[in-house]
């Protein structure tokens, strides 16, 4: 008996073993080797590239970029995701069913094909800039292609989908009672949105934040579309080292930066979430 | 005037009526129950007082000022709910505490407030704990007195009962009715346990389909059932249909299946003849005793003991009756003779 | 509750034209007569839809993404239902480091994925191979697998189990007859998702995809980075179709808020 879970995980953690840890631990090795134009990499220990990415402003001022690209994204995404996930909450069937698919539904189509449909709105002769002309917003054509606005825009594409989906989840638990019980005792409307129903979903709201920033600050796609060559993020950045210069282990070194960064990020708000919010969501008390 | 006046209160879904008519009038410092089985909109009516339903017609007036149109957080009205409805990310006290900072209390006499209610419902030094961390009852608890701390001139409680255990259950009818003498607070209950209805209540309002079938202190409708259904849904109850005649000056007869009974009239109804539902309770009902002819033959077809007495099943002429006794002084497949007093007779008077 | 108001349906509506703008425009654009990016203002013409039929890269990435996506899914899901089983059914020392070691690759992005899986094959020499390209995506999709079959499995009543061996059966019959059959929804959902994430995915497989395997989006992206013609909308405007209707399925199968999100 106590063999069984061992064997009937085997299979799985033998690929990943193969195919997860070892492949990491390559390229973190990597990323402590040398790079020279002609002879290729050379297999020698140092911290090269490291120094290298944290003292040229070349390097710094992409990881700044993408750190503020993420947050950006992330606070676009809250300020449109809560309010919508609220709005649908209050749906009636189907209407609800309905827009909640059609919120959810993108998340399965190609973030290319996604960044595409940005990328030609936001050309030249583009819808945005056609319905802004006709508005009288502006005077001529604006440029959102290639620029950082252009790749702001179309990572809150992407991404609001994940923040309604961690909000939705945590309002998909509350009692809705409460609320009713905050108003018996006085609380206005207003206050009680503000006092009850806001805090409890805090944990939603911060864990939704962390999964956008995350996925923003590693995006590579639609930064690629939409902020073109100049516009460079951690992860096009990468791509650079890897396909065009074939600094391999530079391109390692970003990666790994990324990867730590982006664990310490996960890992270290999501203790904080749960440490925060314990007392409210532990199951089960002396029932 | 009455405290509480609900007039004509109605709400309807679409063609349901969920409420039809309800016409409630509630004394000051007066425990009244709605009871009725789910469904009978008890619930609803509950919440258009509150406020959280709109009626689809009638008014609620309390102490003079018609709620009508009031929103819920003014209309001074505390609410107990049947999942307790406590703020999970607050602690016992921030919970007690929100309704005395929505009324603009002052720091220090909220602290005393919030002492004195948690001393009330015994709950002395949970003051820090979170609702997650607390039993069902100690949550309950804390519902109660989040609601009493603001003294409200009105008590709703919805069903607040129903999670509990028995045991627990009965202290809590105890308890709850001891706080709420001692503060008078006029309180409505909406639950659908007629025990709980009983041991509470100065008075019980039986609630069916949507309208108040009879309005009455818990003794006179346990005894005096005015329809049908309030004398089958408040504990057993021996029916039967018959033909009712004055038979001399002193009392009523009524007859049914060849068998004649004198019969009991309920008090302030007019004698009217002709057909009418009978009744009489289990616990009046007994065995003749030897050298007795009784009043109704039987066979005694089955005998369940529980605990305090026994409830036997008898078939007679009249349909099968459910007898109360203490002792068993007969067995199954016997013929036995059925007896009672002639005041115990009762005549079920339908609502016009 | 409270009804929505006028506002809040307003921004609603912003919101949703917002989502599906870039959807709508590429199926409109798909339809122009033009060789150019433009609306199909003189007609619409399907010229580009037989230019991707046309195209024979097109349609060999697009079996390769679909021979991919399946291969991948169905390994992934493979692995995935034992595993889930063992997590749920049994409590032994380590079990939550191997959960979260097993659901690990939902926080390493796609690029760090990319990058690790290119230094492999070019020290083992696997570039090109697509097999290996399957294992990559097997990776990479194993989590959502998982956690949908999980979500299956730990929603089953093991008294049903309890009950069936009461009846008579044995380890073969209660696992093939009733713990199967039960957690047959969570796997559906978990390998219709998987194969949708493989299908789509860009960012690790434009790390380690030679000119002989390359999958869909890679050609995609490919192709845009040189120019951006109509014959992509095309592309875009059927897979669009496509996904939709792979969403209508698995929302009448197993409810697309459940596969998505979870349960609540």
């Amino acid at each position: 008996m106590r063999k069984e879970p061992y064997a009937l995980l085997a299979p799985a953690l033998l690929l990943f073993c193969g195919m997860l840890i070892i492949p990491m631990l390559l390229v973190a090795v990597l990323s402590f080797y040398a790079f020279n134009g002609t002879t290729g990499i050379i297999p020698d220990f140092s911290l090269g590239n490291y120094i290298t990415i944290f003292s040229d402003p070349y390097y710094g001022e992409i990881f700044l970029r993408t750190a503020g690209m993420a947050l950006l994204v992330t606070a676009i995404c809250l300020v449109l995701g809560i309010p919508e996930t609220l709005i649908l909450a209050r749906m009636r069937a189907p209407w609800r069913g309905i827009f909640l698919v059609m919120v959810l539904g993108p998340l399965l189509i190609s973030v290319v094909v996604r960044t595409l449909g940005w990328s030609i709105l936001m050309g030249r002769q583009g819808l945005i800039n056609d319905t802004l002309l006709l508005l009288g917003l502006i005077d001529s054509p604006i440029r959102l292609t290639f620029t950082f606005t252009g790749m702001v825009i179309g990572l809150v594409h992407v991404m609001v989908p994940f923040m309604i989906i961690s909000i939705w989840a945590t309002l998909r638990k509350l009692d809705p009672t409460v609320e009713y019980a905050g108003r018996s005792l006085g609380g206005s409307p207003l206050t009680v949105f503000r006092r009850i129903i806001f805090p409890q979903l805090m944990p939603g709201i911060l864990s939704g934040s962390i999964i956008v920033f995350a996925l923003s600050a590693s995006a590579f796609a639609t930064p690629a579309i939409l902020g073109g060559r100049r516009l460079k993020v951690v992860a096009t950045a990468a791509y650079d080292e890897f396909l065009n210069s074939l600094n391999w282990p530079l391109g390692a070194a970003i990666v790994i930066l990324l990867l730590i960064a982006n664990i310490i990020i996960i890992m270290g708000l999501n203790r904080y979430t749960e440490r925060k919010y314990r007392m409210i969501f532990s199951a089960g008390a002396n029932e | 005037m009455s405290f509480l006046s609900v007039r004509n209160l109605g709400k309807d879904y679409g063609s349901a009526s969920v409420v039809k008519s309800m016409d409630l009038e509630i004394e000051r410092g007066e425990f009244v129950s709605l009871l009725g089985p789910s469904g009978c909109g008890k619930t609803t009516t509950l919440q258009m007082i509150a406020g959280f339903t709109d009626p689809t017609r009638g008014q609620v007036i309390l102490d003079g000022t018609d709620l009508t149109d009031m929103p819920p957080e003014k209309r001074d009205i505390g609410v107990v709910f049947q999942s307790y409805a406590l703020f999970p990310h607050m602690t016992v006290r921030d919970n007690i505490s929100f309704g005395l900072e929505m009324r603009k209390m002052a720091k220090g006499e909220r602290q005393e407030r919030i002492d004195q209610v948690l001393d009330m419902v015994c709950l002395n030094g949970m003051g820090e704990r979170y609702p997650a961390q607390l039993s069902g009852g100690q949550r309950q608890r804390v519902a109660i007195a989040r609601s009493l701390a603001i003294r409200p001139r009105l008590l709703l409680l919805d069903e607040p009962m129903s999670n509990l255990d028995a045991k627990l259950r009965e202290n809590m009818h105890i308890e709850l009715r001891r706080i709420q003498r001692k503060l008078g607070i006029t309180t409505i209950l909406v639950t659908h346990d007629q025990t709980e209805a009983m041991t509470m209540s100065d008075r019980i309002a039986l609630m069916n389909d949507g309208c108040i079938q009879q309005l009455a202190p818990p003794l006179e409708v346990y005894h005096n059932p005015t329809t049908l259904f309030v004398s089958g849904f408040l504990g057993r109850a021996n029916v039967f249909e018959g033909t009712i005649a004055n038979s001399d000056a002193q009392g009523y007869q009524v007859s049914s299946n060849g068998l004649t009974f004198a019969v009991c009239l309920p008090e302030n109804h007019p004698f009217r003849a002709g057909k009418a539902n009978i009744m009489i309770r289990p616990e009046n009902v007994g065995f003749a005793g030897s050298g007795t002819a009784g009043k109704l033959p039987g066979t005694l077809s089955e005998a369940v003991f529980l605990g305090t007495h026994w409830l036997c099943e008898v078939a007679t002429p009249l349909g099968l009756w459910f007898v109360s006794i203490k002792t068993l002084t007969a067995q199954p497949g016997e013929t036995v003779a059925l007896d009672w007093q002639d005041s115990d007779l009762r005549i079920i008077a339908e609502q016009q | 509750m409270k009804r929505n108001r006028t506002l809040s349906l307003l921004f609603h509506a912003a919101f949703m034209l917002f989502l599906l703008a870039p959807l709508l425009i590429v199926i409109v654009v798909s339809f122009t007569d033009k060789g150019f990016i433009s609306y199909p203002s003189d007609g619409l013409s399907l010229r580009w839809y037989q230019a991707v039929l046309d195209e024979p890269r097109i349609m060999q990435s697009f079996w390769l993404s679909l021979k991919l996506a399946s291969f991948a899914s169905t390994i992934a899901v493979c692995l995935a239902v034992p595993a889930a089983l063992a997590l749920t059914r049994f409590r032994f020392p380590g079990r939550d480091t191997m959960s979260a070691f097993l659901m690990s690759p939902l926080m390493i992005p796609n690029v760090v994925l990319g990058v690790s899986f290119l230094r492999f094959f070019n020290i083992a020499g696997l570039s090109g191979s697509v097999f290996w390209l399957t294992m990559t995506h097997v990776i990479f999709i194993f989590p959502y697998s998982l956690r949908l079959v999980l979500a299956s499995a730990t929603g089953m009543d093991r008294e049903v189990e309890m009950a069936a061996r009461s009846l008579g059966a044995g380890k073969r019959h209660v696992y093939g007859r009733i713990i199967l059959p039960l957690i047959l929804p969570g796997l559906t959902g978990g390998w219709l998702l998987s194969f949708i994430q493989s299908f789509d995915e860009l960012t690790m497989t434009v790390f380690v995809a030679t000119p002989g395997t390359t999958t869909l989006p890679v050609w995609m992206y490919n192709h845009i980075a040189q120019t951006i013609d109509p014959l992509i909308t095309s592309v875009s405007a059927i897979l669009i179709i496509a996904t939709v209707i792979m969403m209508i399925i698995m929302d009448r199968l197993v409810g697309l808020d459940k596969v998505l999100i979870g349960k609540g």
